[in-house]
């Protein structure tokens, strides 16, 4: 039994016929994506389940995890903030923006919040450098942009999500 | 000016398909399907002069003409990886100007034989790789993409692909390693990918930026684009400018603009009135130019930067006023590169951890003078060694810095120790 396959069989079907029917390989990073909806993050049981679609081993499957930034293996909060503080981010502020959205939230940069929700990350740059500090918002179905942003700003975006899940 | 490719800020809804059709849109790929043969497409961007906007600045036409005719089939790949810290262009393009992007990738497709085109995305653009499938839907119901295109044997279809986060996809060879569901490790070359690409099928791999400026060179001719920029290196492109400076954002000037008009003129300049100390024109990739008078009266241009020690790249360009202190930038960027090395050559998987460990204990002020050499002496073992760009990016800053800006490093540091120095200058 396949459960991504079960469950996302059309979808599946579609990604692949994007790529050469000898190249199924091609599809293993929508898939992953695919298979990240369900926890956040991607388990050894998808590994096998992914591997066995494209007919590549677990190994391969997992080394794609190990090497991308946007899969993970382990959980985290429903909600990755993702704060860019490379060199360009970090001349508008965005260290001192990380510093004090994580004394706001109580977390050090990839800690989660206490209630399980909120995950802090300090990542790579993200093409936005005329708009720091700025942040992506990685769930488990999308990512999305938050850019010129103040500590306030982005509290009240973690309140909304607080009341959206009743915490 | 927005001549080219930021032509939606000129006008409206330019971003809808019916708006674009209106402002002549697609009926160059109408044309050149039609009655062009592929080779006369190659021919106007090779007149054109376009060289490619992802950094390199090798000739588009060029590397089109270079597709192996005797191995089918041939694919695009658009890069639209964009990484480099500092460039936030192509995603104002593809965000705002989608369909004259789109057109690009097809009258390329059309070029060079191709009846499939892979636009690779970082995966950050998440939204906007969907916003482009809806594009792209779009075009095939418009019959503008799909089988038999306007009643010939041409079939075309347009697919996006989203990577997951690795600055090093933006390399070529790395982003078709990548496409073909393998790590994003780049591969040994020759053979190229006009060669030897996708699936090692003969590729182009272009720059969104380069082929957004493809529909207008088919449209209004090389002549017309050749009366922007300069002659060696004709158009105009999108300086995505950043850092310490007033007006941060993307600017879309003829090739050969100084970087004074650049920064004081329509950056505005230094905030707080501080001064001007040093100028990375490639984005985090860059050496470090003094940001003397000379540096800022330097056309940007692929011919002119090199005279004062750095290279035009993407054309991101942060400015760093007399506040930052080199130590700190240098272990900035040193932290990204070390993140970011795929890990496949020594020299720069190695090299990396071993100058962002100089460069933390430099910055934190535990280091002295013999450390500002090691770590130098890392830098310059790392050149020319690796595979792909990403290991000499690395030193860039480094070594740029060092040499050019030398006091900030003797401040942070203690003297050496005068026996190990002794040894050192032996």
């Amino acid at each position: 039994m396949n459960a991504l396959r079960e469950r996302y069989g059309e979808e599946i079907v579609q990604v692949l016929a994007k790529y050469p029917a000898d190249q199924k390989r091609s599809a293993v990073m929508p898939l992953l994506y695919i298979a990240q909806r369900e926890h956040g993050y991607v388990t050894r049981e998808q590994l096998d389940q992914i591997g066995e679609i494209l007919g590549i081993s677990s190994t391969d499957v997992a080394s794609i995890v190990g090497f991308y930034t946007l899969y993970h293996d382990e959980p985290a909060g429903k909600y990755r903030i993702q704060v860019c503080n490379d060199l360009p981010c970090a001349l508008r502020g965005a260290d001192e923006f990380l510093e004090s959205l994580c004394q706001r939230l109580q977390v050090k940069p990839g800690e989660t919040t206490a209630d399980g929700l909120v995950t802090v990350e300090a990542v790579m740059c993200l093409a936005a450098c005329h708009r720091a500090p700025m942040f992506q918002v990685q769930s488990r179905t999308e990512i999305s942009y938050h850019e010129d942003q103040t500590v306030d700003s982005a509290m009240l975006l973690v309140q909304g999500w607080r009341q959206e899940n009743g915490k | 000016m927005n001549d080219i490719l930021l032509r939606h800020r000129e006008i409206a809804n330019l971003d809808q398909l019916p708006f674009y059709r209106q402002q002549k849109g697609f009926e160059a790929f109408q044309r050149a399907v039609t009655s062009m043969q592929p080779d006369e497409v190659t021919e106007i961007v090779k007149a054109s002069g376009l060289r490619g906007r992802g950094g390199a600045g090798f000739p588009t036409g060029m590397k089109w003409s270079f597709i192996d005719k005797k191995n089918w089939p041939h694919y695009v790949t658009a890069n639209a990886d964009e990484s480099e810290p500092g460039t936030f262009k192509d995603r104002e393009i593809m965000e705002s100007n989608p369909f004259q992007f789109l057109e690009g990738v097809m009258l390329c497709a059309y070029a060079i034989g191709a009846n499939a085109a892979y636009i690779y995305l970082r995966g950050e653009f998440w939204q906007l790789a969907a916003e482009l499938d809806n594009h792209i839907e779009y075009l095939e119901r418009e019959n503008l993409l799909g089988e038999k295109l306007f009643g010939t044997e041409y079939d075309l279809r347009l697919y996006t692909h989203l990577g997951a986060g690795a600055y090093i996809c933006g390399e070529e060879t790395a982003l078709l390693e990548s496409l073909e569901g393998k790590l994003g490790q780049p591969r040994l070359r020759p053979p190229f990918p006009p060669s030897f690409g996708l699936y090692g099928k003969p590729t182009v791999v272009n720059n969104v930026e380069t082929l957004t400026n493809v529909p207008l060179i088919v449209e209004r001719g090389a002549e017309w684009f050749r009366t922007f920029g300069t002659e060696k290196s004709p158009g105009t492109k999108v300086f995505s400018l950043c850092g310490n400076v007033e007006k941060p954002g993307n600017y879309e000037l003829p090739l050969g603009t100084t970087f004074r008009e650049l920064i004081y003129t329509h950056g505005g300049g230094i905030p707080g009135g501080r001064k001007i100390k040093a100028i990375m024109p490639a984005g985090a990739s860059s050496s470090l130019i003094v940001a003397d008078d000379k540096a800022l009266d330097t056309p940007m241009d692929y011919e002119s930067v090199p005279s004062v020690g750095a290279m035009l790249g993407s054309a991101s360009v942060i400015v760093i006023d007399e506040s930052v202190s080199m130590d700190w930038l240098v272990n900035k960027t040193m932290h990204f590169f070390q993140h970011e090395s795929c890990g496949k050559c020594t020299p720069c998987r190695e090299g990396t951890y071993w100058m962002r460990h100089l460069t933390e204990r430099i910055h934190r002020g535990g280091a002295n003078w013999n450390d500002v050499i090691l770590l130098n002496e890392v830098a310059t073992s790392i050149k020319g060694k690796c595979l792909c760009a990403l290991g000499d990016f690395s030193t860039e800053a480094v070594t740029s810095s060092i040499e050019r800006f030398r006091s900030d490093f003797e401040a942070k540091t203690q003297p050496a120790p005068l026996d190990l120095a002794a040894k050192v200058n032996a």
